[in-house]
Protein backbone atom coordinates (compact mmCIF):
# COMPACT_ATOMS: atom_id res chain seq x y z
CA UNK A 1 0.00 0.00 0.00
CA UNK A 2 2.72 2.44 1.01
CA UNK A 3 4.71 1.67 -2.14
CA UNK A 4 1.98 2.77 -4.54
CA UNK A 5 2.51 6.57 -4.38
CA UNK A 6 6.23 6.14 -5.14
CA UNK A 7 5.47 4.10 -8.24
CA UNK A 8 2.88 6.62 -9.37
CA UNK A 9 5.38 9.43 -8.86
CA UNK A 10 8.03 7.69 -10.97
CA UNK A 11 5.49 7.05 -13.74
CA UNK A 12 4.34 10.65 -13.73
CA UNK A 13 7.90 11.99 -13.74
CA UNK A 14 8.67 9.89 -16.81
CA UNK A 15 5.66 11.42 -18.56
CA UNK A 16 7.03 14.84 -17.66
CA UNK A 17 10.44 13.90 -19.05
CA UNK A 18 8.79 12.78 -22.29
CA UNK A 19 7.02 16.13 -22.46
CA UNK A 20 10.29 18.03 -22.14
CA UNK A 21 11.87 15.89 -24.85
CA UNK A 22 9.04 16.90 -27.15
CA UNK A 23 9.68 20.61 -26.72
CA UNK A 24 13.31 20.32 -27.83
CA UNK A 25 12.20 18.48 -31.00
CA UNK A 26 10.00 21.42 -31.88
CA UNK A 27 12.94 23.84 -31.70
CA UNK A 28 15.02 21.83 -34.17
CA UNK A 29 12.19 21.39 -36.68
CA UNK A 30 11.55 25.16 -36.49
CA UNK A 31 15.09 25.96 -37.66
CA UNK A 32 14.91 23.66 -40.67
CA UNK A 33 11.65 25.40 -41.65
CA UNK A 34 13.25 28.85 -41.84
CA UNK A 35 16.33 27.56 -43.68
CA UNK A 36 14.13 26.43 -46.58
CA UNK A 37 12.62 29.90 -47.06
CA UNK A 38 15.25 31.14 -49.50
CA UNK A 39 14.43 29.48 -52.83
CA UNK A 40 11.33 28.68 -54.87
CA UNK A 41 12.99 25.85 -56.76
CA UNK A 42 10.68 22.83 -56.78
CA UNK A 43 13.17 20.74 -54.82
CA UNK A 44 13.50 23.44 -52.13
CA UNK A 45 9.80 23.98 -51.52
CA UNK A 46 8.49 23.24 -48.02
CA UNK A 47 5.92 20.53 -48.83
CA UNK A 48 3.84 18.09 -46.81
CA UNK A 49 4.82 15.31 -49.22
CA UNK A 50 7.97 16.02 -51.22
CA UNK A 51 7.58 16.12 -54.99
CA UNK A 52 3.84 16.61 -54.62
CA UNK A 53 1.60 19.64 -54.17
CA UNK A 54 -1.17 18.76 -51.71
CA UNK A 55 -4.18 21.04 -52.09
CA UNK A 56 -7.21 20.93 -49.82
CA UNK A 57 -10.83 21.94 -50.28
CA UNK A 58 -14.19 21.05 -48.76
CA UNK A 59 -16.43 18.24 -50.03
CA UNK A 60 -18.83 18.69 -51.85
CA UNK A 61 -16.74 20.89 -54.12
CA UNK A 62 -19.29 23.27 -55.64
CA UNK A 63 -19.32 24.98 -59.02
CA UNK A 64 -18.35 27.46 -60.27
CA UNK A 65 -15.26 27.01 -58.06
CA UNK A 66 -14.86 23.38 -59.09
CA UNK A 67 -16.12 21.64 -62.20
CA UNK A 68 -16.19 18.32 -63.99
CA UNK A 69 -18.43 15.38 -63.20
CA UNK A 70 -18.27 13.99 -59.68
CA UNK A 71 -15.74 11.28 -58.96
CA UNK A 72 -15.36 9.52 -55.57
CA UNK A 73 -14.66 10.72 -52.96
CA UNK A 74 -15.71 14.07 -54.41
CA UNK A 75 -19.35 15.04 -54.71
CA UNK A 76 -21.06 17.44 -57.15
CA UNK A 77 -17.81 18.01 -59.06
CA UNK A 78 -14.18 16.92 -59.09
CA UNK A 79 -11.22 19.17 -58.16
CA UNK A 80 -8.88 16.91 -60.16
CA UNK A 81 -10.68 17.95 -63.34
CA UNK A 82 -8.88 21.28 -63.64
CA UNK A 83 -12.29 22.76 -64.36
CA UNK A 84 -13.92 25.46 -62.26
CA UNK A 85 -12.11 28.57 -61.13
CA UNK A 86 -10.34 27.39 -57.97
CA UNK A 87 -9.26 24.12 -59.56
CA UNK A 88 -7.95 25.99 -62.61
CA UNK A 89 -6.06 28.52 -60.47
CA UNK A 90 -4.52 25.70 -58.42
CA UNK A 91 -3.20 23.95 -61.53
CA UNK A 92 -1.95 27.25 -62.95
CA UNK A 93 -0.05 27.96 -59.71
CA UNK A 94 1.24 24.38 -59.64
CA UNK A 95 2.56 24.77 -63.18
CA UNK A 96 4.42 27.97 -62.26
CA UNK A 97 6.00 26.15 -59.30
CA UNK A 98 7.10 23.34 -61.61
CA UNK A 99 4.56 20.63 -60.82
CA UNK A 100 3.01 18.44 -63.50
CA UNK A 101 -0.77 17.98 -63.36
CA UNK A 102 -0.29 14.45 -61.97
CA UNK A 103 1.82 15.82 -59.10
CA UNK A 104 -1.09 17.80 -57.67
CA UNK A 105 -3.01 15.84 -55.05
CA UNK A 106 -6.39 16.94 -53.65
CA UNK A 107 -7.54 16.13 -50.14
CA UNK A 108 -10.83 16.86 -48.36
CA UNK A 109 -10.45 19.64 -45.78
CA UNK A 110 -13.68 20.73 -44.06
CA UNK A 111 -13.69 24.49 -43.53
CA UNK A 112 -13.67 24.09 -39.73
CA UNK A 113 -10.45 22.09 -39.76
CA UNK A 114 -8.63 24.33 -42.23
CA UNK A 115 -7.55 26.58 -39.36
CA UNK A 116 -7.02 23.94 -36.66
CA UNK A 117 -3.72 24.46 -34.82
CA UNK A 118 -0.86 22.04 -35.32
CA UNK A 119 0.72 20.56 -38.44
CA UNK A 120 -1.50 20.67 -41.53
CA UNK A 121 -2.12 17.84 -43.96
CA UNK A 122 -2.25 20.21 -46.94
CA UNK A 123 0.23 22.58 -48.52
CA UNK A 124 -2.57 25.03 -49.06
CA UNK A 125 -6.33 25.04 -48.74
CA UNK A 126 -8.38 26.74 -51.46
CA UNK A 127 -12.03 26.99 -50.46
CA UNK A 128 -13.40 30.53 -50.98
CA UNK A 129 -11.85 31.62 -47.70
CA UNK A 130 -11.87 35.37 -47.24
CA UNK A 131 -8.84 37.13 -45.87
CA UNK A 132 -9.39 38.81 -42.49
CA UNK A 133 -6.68 40.32 -40.30
CA UNK A 134 -7.87 38.31 -37.27
CA UNK A 135 -7.70 35.08 -39.26
CA UNK A 136 -4.20 35.90 -40.45
CA UNK A 137 -3.02 35.60 -36.84
CA UNK A 138 -3.79 31.86 -36.92
CA UNK A 139 -2.82 30.95 -40.51
CA UNK A 140 -0.98 32.52 -43.42
CA UNK A 141 -2.96 33.71 -46.45
CA UNK A 142 -1.75 33.99 -50.00
CA UNK A 143 -2.45 37.21 -51.88
CA UNK A 144 -5.84 37.55 -53.51
CA UNK A 145 -6.75 35.12 -56.27
CA UNK A 146 -10.24 36.60 -56.50
CA UNK A 147 -11.75 39.89 -55.33
CA UNK A 148 -15.24 39.06 -54.22
CA UNK A 149 -18.58 40.80 -53.79
CA UNK A 150 -21.53 39.54 -51.78
CA UNK A 151 -24.93 39.03 -53.42
CA UNK A 152 -28.49 38.37 -52.31
CA UNK A 153 -30.51 35.37 -53.52
CA UNK A 154 -34.29 35.40 -53.03
CA UNK A 155 -37.22 33.28 -54.25
CA UNK A 156 -39.22 34.75 -57.15
CA UNK A 157 -42.66 36.01 -56.20
CA UNK A 158 -41.91 36.51 -52.49
CA UNK A 159 -42.29 39.91 -50.85
CA UNK A 160 -38.57 40.55 -50.58
CA UNK A 161 -38.16 39.97 -54.33
CA UNK A 162 -39.62 43.41 -55.00
CA UNK A 163 -37.18 45.26 -52.72
CA UNK A 164 -34.87 47.62 -54.57
CA UNK A 165 -32.61 49.09 -51.90
CA UNK A 166 -30.58 47.85 -48.95
CA UNK A 167 -32.74 49.98 -46.64
CA UNK A 168 -35.83 48.05 -47.79
CA UNK A 169 -34.24 44.76 -46.68
CA UNK A 170 -34.31 45.47 -42.95
CA UNK A 171 -37.55 43.66 -41.98
CA UNK A 172 -36.55 40.31 -43.51
CA UNK A 173 -34.88 37.20 -42.18
CA UNK A 174 -31.54 36.40 -43.79
CA UNK A 175 -29.35 33.37 -43.84
CA UNK A 176 -25.68 32.78 -44.52
CA UNK A 177 -23.22 29.94 -44.38
CA UNK A 178 -21.02 29.52 -41.32
CA UNK A 179 -17.58 31.07 -41.66
CA UNK A 180 -18.44 33.25 -44.61
CA UNK A 181 -18.10 37.00 -44.66
CA UNK A 182 -21.69 36.95 -45.95
CA UNK A 183 -22.79 36.72 -42.33
CA UNK A 184 -20.65 39.72 -41.40
CA UNK A 185 -22.17 41.65 -44.30
CA UNK A 186 -25.69 40.96 -43.02
CA UNK A 187 -24.88 41.97 -39.46
CA UNK A 188 -22.73 45.01 -40.26
CA UNK A 189 -24.35 46.46 -43.37
CA UNK A 190 -27.93 45.22 -43.83
CA UNK A 191 -28.58 45.29 -40.07
CA UNK A 192 -31.90 43.40 -40.30
CA UNK A 193 -34.41 43.46 -37.44
CA UNK A 194 -34.51 39.64 -37.27
CA UNK A 195 -31.59 37.52 -36.09
CA UNK A 196 -29.99 36.01 -39.21
CA UNK A 197 -29.79 32.22 -39.43
CA UNK A 198 -26.38 30.61 -39.87
CA UNK A 199 -26.01 27.23 -41.53
CA UNK A 200 -23.18 24.72 -41.31
CA UNK A 201 -23.32 23.91 -45.00
CA UNK A 202 -24.40 25.42 -48.30
CA UNK A 203 -27.03 22.65 -48.63
CA UNK A 204 -28.68 23.51 -45.32
CA UNK A 205 -28.80 27.21 -46.24
CA UNK A 206 -30.34 26.42 -49.63
CA UNK A 207 -32.91 24.07 -48.00
CA UNK A 208 -33.95 26.87 -45.65
CA UNK A 209 -34.35 29.30 -48.55
CA UNK A 210 -36.49 26.81 -50.50
CA UNK A 211 -38.61 26.20 -47.38
CA UNK A 212 -39.00 29.98 -46.94
CA UNK A 213 -37.52 29.62 -43.46
CA UNK A 214 -35.31 32.50 -44.54
CA UNK A 215 -36.32 35.27 -46.95
CA UNK A 216 -32.92 35.85 -48.46
CA UNK A 217 -29.61 34.03 -48.70
CA UNK A 218 -26.41 36.08 -48.81
CA UNK A 219 -23.54 34.39 -50.66
CA UNK A 220 -20.61 35.49 -52.79
CA UNK A 221 -21.71 36.50 -56.28
CA UNK A 222 -20.29 33.55 -58.28
CA UNK A 223 -21.92 31.13 -55.84
CA UNK A 224 -25.19 33.08 -56.17
CA UNK A 225 -25.18 32.26 -59.90
CA UNK A 226 -24.78 28.56 -59.13
CA UNK A 227 -27.50 28.65 -56.43
CA UNK A 228 -30.03 30.27 -58.77
CA UNK A 229 -29.08 28.17 -61.79
CA UNK A 230 -29.04 24.75 -60.13
CA UNK A 231 -30.03 24.61 -56.49
CA UNK A 232 -33.05 26.94 -56.29
CA UNK A 233 -34.67 26.92 -59.74
CA UNK A 234 -37.22 29.59 -58.79
CA UNK A 235 -34.56 31.71 -57.13
CA UNK A 236 -33.16 34.97 -58.44
CA UNK A 237 -30.24 37.21 -57.68
CA UNK A 238 -31.80 40.38 -56.32
CA UNK A 239 -28.49 42.13 -56.73
CA UNK A 240 -24.92 42.35 -55.56
CA UNK A 241 -23.92 44.45 -52.60
CA UNK A 242 -21.56 47.40 -52.89
CA UNK A 243 -18.15 47.02 -51.29
CA UNK A 244 -17.96 48.57 -47.84
CA UNK A 245 -14.50 49.47 -46.53
CA UNK A 246 -11.58 47.44 -47.85
CA UNK A 247 -12.48 45.15 -50.77
CA UNK A 248 -12.85 41.52 -49.79
CA UNK A 249 -10.68 38.85 -51.34
CA UNK A 250 -10.23 35.09 -51.28
CA UNK A 251 -6.81 33.73 -50.37
CA UNK A 252 -5.31 30.28 -50.09
CA UNK A 253 -4.72 29.19 -46.49
CA UNK A 254 -1.28 27.95 -45.34
CA UNK A 255 0.10 26.73 -42.06
CA UNK A 256 1.41 29.75 -40.14
CA UNK A 257 5.02 30.47 -41.06
CA UNK A 258 5.11 28.18 -44.11
CA UNK A 259 7.77 29.47 -46.50
CA UNK A 260 5.70 28.19 -49.43
CA UNK A 261 3.44 31.29 -49.19
CA UNK A 262 5.96 33.64 -50.81
CA UNK A 263 6.51 31.22 -53.70
CA UNK A 264 2.75 30.89 -54.30
CA UNK A 265 2.45 34.68 -54.13
CA UNK A 266 5.17 35.01 -56.79
CA UNK A 267 3.25 32.59 -58.96
CA UNK A 268 -0.04 34.47 -58.40
CA UNK A 269 1.48 37.83 -59.30
CA UNK A 270 2.90 36.35 -62.53
CA UNK A 271 -0.52 34.89 -63.34
CA UNK A 272 -2.11 38.26 -62.67
CA UNK A 273 0.44 40.12 -64.77
CA UNK A 274 0.14 37.82 -67.79
CA UNK A 275 -3.68 37.96 -67.70
CA UNK A 276 -4.19 34.29 -66.77
CA UNK A 277 -6.27 35.06 -63.68
CA UNK A 278 -8.50 37.48 -65.62
CA UNK A 279 -9.10 34.97 -68.41
CA UNK A 280 -9.84 32.16 -65.94
CA UNK A 281 -12.33 34.43 -64.21
CA UNK A 282 -13.94 35.27 -67.53
CA UNK A 283 -14.14 31.57 -68.32
CA UNK A 284 -15.53 30.23 -65.04
CA UNK A 285 -17.15 33.05 -63.10
CA UNK A 286 -20.12 35.20 -63.96
CA UNK A 287 -19.87 38.47 -62.12
CA UNK A 288 -22.50 40.72 -63.58
CA UNK A 289 -25.51 41.63 -61.49
CA UNK A 290 -27.16 44.95 -60.61
CA UNK A 291 -25.67 46.64 -57.56
CA UNK A 292 -28.07 47.23 -54.66
CA UNK A 293 -27.89 50.76 -53.32
CA UNK B 1 -3.86 3.33 15.31
CA UNK B 2 -7.12 5.14 16.13
CA UNK B 3 -9.84 5.62 13.57
CA UNK B 4 -9.25 9.41 13.66
CA UNK B 5 -5.53 8.99 12.94
CA UNK B 6 -6.30 6.68 10.02
CA UNK B 7 -8.73 9.26 8.59
CA UNK B 8 -6.23 12.11 8.91
CA UNK B 9 -3.51 10.02 7.27
CA UNK B 10 -5.91 9.14 4.43
CA UNK B 11 -6.76 12.79 3.91
CA UNK B 12 -3.06 13.77 3.79
CA UNK B 13 -2.31 11.09 1.21
CA UNK B 14 -5.35 12.15 -0.85
CA UNK B 15 -4.22 15.78 -0.74
CA UNK B 16 -0.61 14.96 -1.64
CA UNK B 17 -1.51 12.60 -4.49
CA UNK B 18 -3.97 15.19 -5.85
CA UNK B 19 -1.32 17.92 -5.80
CA UNK B 20 1.31 15.68 -7.40
CA UNK B 21 -1.11 14.39 -10.02
CA UNK B 22 -2.34 17.78 -11.17
CA UNK B 23 1.08 19.43 -11.00
CA UNK B 24 2.59 16.74 -13.19
CA UNK B 25 -0.41 16.85 -15.57
CA UNK B 26 -0.15 20.64 -15.85
CA UNK B 27 3.60 20.48 -16.43
CA UNK B 28 3.21 17.73 -19.04
CA UNK B 29 0.63 19.81 -20.93
CA UNK B 30 2.43 23.14 -20.70
CA UNK B 31 5.72 21.55 -21.78
CA UNK B 32 4.18 19.86 -24.80
CA UNK B 33 5.72 21.13 -28.05
CA UNK B 34 2.41 22.54 -29.29
CA UNK B 35 1.36 24.16 -26.01
CA UNK B 36 2.04 27.81 -26.98
CA UNK B 37 -0.10 27.30 -30.07
CA UNK B 38 -2.85 25.52 -28.14
CA UNK B 39 -2.88 28.25 -25.49
CA UNK B 40 -3.10 30.91 -28.19
CA UNK B 41 -5.89 29.10 -30.09
CA UNK B 42 -8.00 27.67 -27.26
CA UNK B 43 -7.26 29.71 -24.14
CA UNK B 44 -6.86 33.24 -25.42
CA UNK B 45 -8.14 35.60 -22.75
CA UNK B 46 -8.69 38.49 -25.17
CA UNK B 47 -10.81 36.33 -27.47
CA UNK B 48 -12.65 34.91 -24.47
CA UNK B 49 -13.62 38.36 -23.23
CA UNK B 50 -14.52 39.57 -26.71
CA UNK B 51 -16.77 36.63 -27.58
CA UNK B 52 -18.40 35.95 -24.20
CA UNK B 53 -21.16 38.63 -24.20
CA UNK B 54 -22.59 37.54 -27.55
CA UNK B 55 -22.34 33.83 -26.69
CA UNK B 56 -24.02 34.47 -23.34
CA UNK B 57 -26.87 36.25 -25.14
CA UNK B 58 -27.19 33.33 -27.56
CA UNK B 59 -27.16 30.97 -24.58
CA UNK B 60 -30.52 32.38 -23.51
CA UNK B 61 -31.96 30.57 -26.53
CA UNK B 62 -30.53 27.29 -25.20
CA UNK B 63 -32.18 27.93 -21.85
CA UNK B 64 -35.47 28.75 -23.56
CA UNK B 65 -35.35 25.60 -25.70
CA UNK B 66 -34.47 23.55 -22.64
CA UNK B 67 -37.25 24.90 -20.44
CA UNK B 68 -40.00 24.62 -23.05
CA UNK B 69 -39.09 21.10 -24.15
CA UNK B 70 -38.62 19.94 -20.56
CA UNK B 71 -42.18 20.94 -19.65
CA UNK B 72 -43.61 18.93 -22.55
CA UNK B 73 -41.31 15.96 -21.98
CA UNK B 74 -42.34 15.55 -18.32
CA UNK B 75 -46.01 15.27 -19.26
CA UNK B 76 -45.75 13.30 -22.52
CA UNK B 77 -43.23 10.80 -21.18
CA UNK B 78 -45.44 10.03 -18.20
CA UNK B 79 -48.39 9.47 -20.54
CA UNK B 80 -46.28 7.15 -22.70
CA UNK B 81 -45.07 5.19 -19.68
CA UNK B 82 -48.64 4.77 -18.41
CA UNK B 83 -49.77 3.58 -21.85
CA UNK B 84 -46.99 1.01 -21.92
CA UNK B 85 -47.95 -0.35 -18.51
CA UNK B 86 -51.68 -0.73 -19.33
CA UNK B 87 -52.77 -4.29 -18.51
CA UNK B 88 -54.97 -6.62 -20.57
CA UNK B 89 -55.19 -7.72 -24.21
CA UNK B 90 -57.46 -4.83 -25.24
CA UNK B 91 -54.62 -2.34 -24.97
CA UNK B 92 -52.17 -4.46 -26.97
CA UNK B 93 -52.14 -2.11 -30.01
CA UNK B 94 -51.44 0.89 -27.77
CA UNK B 95 -48.61 -0.95 -26.04
CA UNK B 96 -47.10 -1.90 -29.41
CA UNK B 97 -47.28 1.72 -30.54
CA UNK B 98 -45.60 2.81 -27.32
CA UNK B 99 -42.80 0.29 -27.78
CA UNK B 100 -42.34 1.23 -31.44
CA UNK B 101 -42.17 4.93 -30.51
CA UNK B 102 -39.58 4.40 -27.77
CA UNK B 103 -37.48 2.12 -29.99
CA UNK B 104 -37.54 4.51 -32.92
CA UNK B 105 -36.73 7.73 -31.13
CA UNK B 106 -34.07 6.19 -28.94
CA UNK B 107 -32.51 4.58 -31.98
CA UNK B 108 -32.27 7.53 -34.35
CA UNK B 109 -29.47 10.02 -33.56
CA UNK B 110 -30.94 13.24 -32.15
CA UNK B 111 -29.22 15.40 -34.76
CA UNK B 112 -30.93 13.41 -37.54
CA UNK B 113 -34.37 13.84 -35.96
CA UNK B 114 -33.66 17.57 -35.73
CA UNK B 115 -32.46 17.79 -39.34
CA UNK B 116 -35.32 15.68 -40.75
CA UNK B 117 -38.04 17.61 -38.91
CA UNK B 118 -36.47 21.06 -39.15
CA UNK B 119 -35.95 20.93 -42.90
CA UNK B 120 -38.49 18.26 -43.79
CA UNK B 121 -41.68 19.53 -42.15
CA UNK B 122 -41.49 23.10 -43.55
CA UNK B 123 -40.70 21.65 -46.98
CA UNK B 124 -44.30 20.36 -47.09
CA UNK B 125 -45.25 24.00 -47.79
CA UNK B 126 -48.42 23.73 -45.72
CA UNK B 127 -49.55 27.13 -44.57
CA UNK B 128 -50.32 25.99 -41.02
CA UNK B 129 -46.95 24.28 -40.50
CA UNK B 130 -44.65 26.64 -38.57
CA UNK B 131 -41.40 27.57 -40.32
CA UNK B 132 -39.42 28.56 -37.24
CA UNK B 133 -36.32 26.40 -36.92
CA UNK B 134 -36.29 26.85 -33.16
CA UNK B 135 -39.86 25.52 -33.03
CA UNK B 136 -38.87 22.36 -34.90
CA UNK B 137 -35.76 22.00 -32.76
CA UNK B 138 -37.95 21.99 -29.66
CA UNK B 139 -40.34 19.45 -31.24
CA UNK B 140 -37.46 17.15 -32.17
CA UNK B 141 -35.84 17.31 -28.72
CA UNK B 142 -39.23 16.70 -27.09
CA UNK B 143 -39.87 13.62 -29.27
CA UNK B 144 -36.44 12.12 -28.58
CA UNK B 145 -36.28 12.82 -24.87
CA UNK B 146 -39.88 11.71 -24.32
CA UNK B 147 -38.74 8.26 -25.44
CA UNK B 148 -35.85 8.24 -22.95
CA UNK B 149 -37.76 9.73 -20.06
CA UNK B 150 -40.74 7.38 -20.56
CA UNK B 151 -38.33 4.49 -19.97
CA UNK B 152 -37.25 6.14 -16.73
CA UNK B 153 -40.85 6.52 -15.61
CA UNK B 154 -41.61 2.94 -16.63
CA UNK B 155 -38.70 1.64 -14.56
CA UNK B 156 -40.14 3.61 -11.65
CA UNK B 157 -43.62 2.18 -12.15
CA UNK B 158 -42.27 -1.36 -12.38
CA UNK B 159 -40.17 -0.87 -9.25
CA UNK B 160 -43.34 -0.42 -7.16
CA UNK B 161 -44.13 -3.84 -5.74
CA UNK B 162 -47.24 -5.50 -7.30
CA UNK B 163 -48.64 -5.99 -3.78
CA UNK B 164 -49.15 -2.21 -3.58
CA UNK B 165 -51.41 -2.30 -6.60
CA UNK B 166 -53.14 -5.48 -5.38
CA UNK B 167 -53.81 -3.88 -2.00
CA UNK B 168 -55.21 -0.76 -3.62
CA UNK B 169 -57.48 -2.79 -5.90
CA UNK B 170 -58.70 -4.92 -2.96
CA UNK B 171 -59.73 -1.68 -1.23
CA UNK B 172 -62.00 -1.02 -4.20
CA UNK B 173 -59.86 1.46 -6.14
CA UNK B 174 -60.06 1.18 -9.94
CA UNK B 175 -56.90 0.52 -11.98
CA UNK B 176 -56.69 4.22 -12.81
CA UNK B 177 -57.23 5.31 -9.19
CA UNK B 178 -54.63 2.85 -7.95
CA UNK B 179 -52.15 4.13 -10.55
CA UNK B 180 -52.86 7.73 -9.72
CA UNK B 181 -52.98 7.54 -5.92
CA UNK B 182 -50.71 4.62 -5.04
CA UNK B 183 -48.28 3.60 -7.78
CA UNK B 184 -47.28 6.84 -9.52
CA UNK B 185 -46.53 8.89 -6.38
CA UNK B 186 -44.04 6.23 -5.29
CA UNK B 187 -42.70 5.64 -8.79
CA UNK B 188 -42.05 9.30 -9.60
CA UNK B 189 -40.27 9.96 -6.30
CA UNK B 190 -37.92 7.06 -6.98
CA UNK B 191 -36.95 8.17 -10.46
CA UNK B 192 -36.25 11.84 -9.79
CA UNK B 193 -32.43 11.36 -9.85
CA UNK B 194 -32.34 9.51 -13.21
CA UNK B 195 -34.92 12.00 -14.51
CA UNK B 196 -32.65 14.92 -13.70
CA UNK B 197 -29.80 13.00 -15.28
CA UNK B 198 -31.69 12.93 -18.57
CA UNK B 199 -32.34 16.65 -18.27
CA UNK B 200 -28.64 17.32 -17.99
CA UNK B 201 -28.36 15.49 -21.29
CA UNK B 202 -31.17 17.60 -22.71
CA UNK B 203 -29.46 20.84 -21.67
CA UNK B 204 -26.40 19.88 -23.69
CA UNK B 205 -28.38 18.65 -26.68
CA UNK B 206 -30.01 22.07 -27.11
CA UNK B 207 -26.76 22.88 -28.92
CA UNK B 208 -27.86 20.53 -31.73
CA UNK B 209 -30.69 22.88 -32.67
CA UNK B 210 -28.02 25.19 -34.10
CA UNK B 211 -27.80 22.78 -37.03
CA UNK B 212 -31.06 24.26 -38.35
CA UNK B 213 -29.61 27.76 -38.42
CA UNK B 214 -30.85 29.01 -35.05
CA UNK B 215 -28.06 30.99 -33.45
CA UNK B 216 -27.69 29.40 -30.01
CA UNK B 217 -24.53 29.42 -27.90
CA UNK B 218 -22.57 26.79 -29.82
CA UNK B 219 -23.53 28.25 -33.19
CA UNK B 220 -22.51 31.72 -32.01
CA UNK B 221 -19.18 30.32 -30.84
CA UNK B 222 -18.73 28.67 -34.25
CA UNK B 223 -19.41 32.01 -35.92
CA UNK B 224 -16.82 33.71 -33.73
CA UNK B 225 -14.31 30.90 -34.20
CA UNK B 226 -14.72 31.00 -37.97
CA UNK B 227 -14.34 34.78 -38.03
CA UNK B 228 -11.09 34.80 -36.06
CA UNK B 229 -9.74 31.27 -36.74
CA UNK B 230 -9.45 30.96 -32.96
CA UNK B 231 -11.22 28.24 -30.97
CA UNK B 232 -11.44 30.14 -27.68
CA UNK B 233 -15.16 30.92 -28.25
CA UNK B 234 -15.79 27.14 -28.02
CA UNK B 235 -14.28 27.21 -24.55
CA UNK B 236 -16.49 30.17 -23.66
CA UNK B 237 -19.60 28.24 -24.77
CA UNK B 238 -18.42 25.17 -22.85
CA UNK B 239 -18.03 27.28 -19.70
CA UNK B 240 -21.66 28.42 -20.00
CA UNK B 241 -23.00 24.89 -20.48
CA UNK B 242 -20.98 23.61 -17.55
CA UNK B 243 -22.12 26.50 -15.39
CA UNK B 244 -25.71 25.45 -16.04
CA UNK B 245 -25.27 21.67 -15.68
CA UNK B 246 -23.04 21.56 -12.58
CA UNK B 247 -25.70 22.95 -10.20
CA UNK B 248 -28.21 20.46 -11.60
CA UNK B 249 -25.72 17.59 -11.29
CA UNK B 250 -24.90 18.46 -7.67
CA UNK B 251 -28.62 18.81 -6.92
CA UNK B 252 -29.16 15.31 -8.35
CA UNK B 253 -26.33 13.92 -6.19
CA UNK B 254 -27.87 15.55 -3.16
CA UNK B 255 -31.28 14.04 -3.92
CA UNK B 256 -29.75 10.56 -4.29
CA UNK B 257 -27.90 10.98 -1.01
CA UNK B 258 -30.99 12.21 0.80
CA UNK B 259 -33.01 9.33 -0.58
CA UNK B 260 -30.41 6.78 0.56
CA UNK B 261 -30.26 8.31 4.06
CA UNK B 262 -34.02 8.18 4.41
CA UNK B 263 -34.20 4.57 3.35
CA UNK B 264 -31.38 3.61 5.72
CA UNK B 265 -33.09 5.48 8.53
CA UNK B 266 -36.33 3.56 8.03
CA UNK B 267 -34.46 0.27 7.94
CA UNK B 268 -32.91 0.94 11.36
Amino acid sequence: MRRVPAIVLVALLSILAAGCGGSSNKASSGTTGTAAAASCKKSDLNLVNSGQLTAGTDNPAFPPWFGGSEKAPWKVSDPNSGQGYESAVTYAVAKKLGFAKSEVKWIVVPFNTSFAPGPKKFDFDINQISYKPARAKAVDFSDSYYDVNQALVVVKGTKIASATSIAALKPYKFGAQLGTTSYDYIVNNIKPSKQPAVFDTNDAAVAALKNKQIDGLVVDLPTAFYVTAVQVPNGKILGQFPTVGTPEHFGMVFEKGNSLVSCVNDALSQLRADGTLASLQAKWLQADAPVLK
Amino acid sequence: MTAGGEGRRGATIALLSTIVFFTVLALAITHAPGWPEVRQTFFNWQEFKASMPEIARAFLLNVKIFLISEAFILVLALALAVVRSLPGPVFFPLRVLGIAYADFFRGVPTILVIALLGFGAPALQLSWVPLSTTFWGIVALTLVYTAYVSEVYRAGIESVHPSQNAAARSLGLSHWQSLQKVVLPQAVRRVIPPLLNDFIGLQKDTALVGFLGSVEAFKQSQIDAAATFNYTPFVAAAVLFVALTIPLARFTDWLVLRDRRRRQATRV
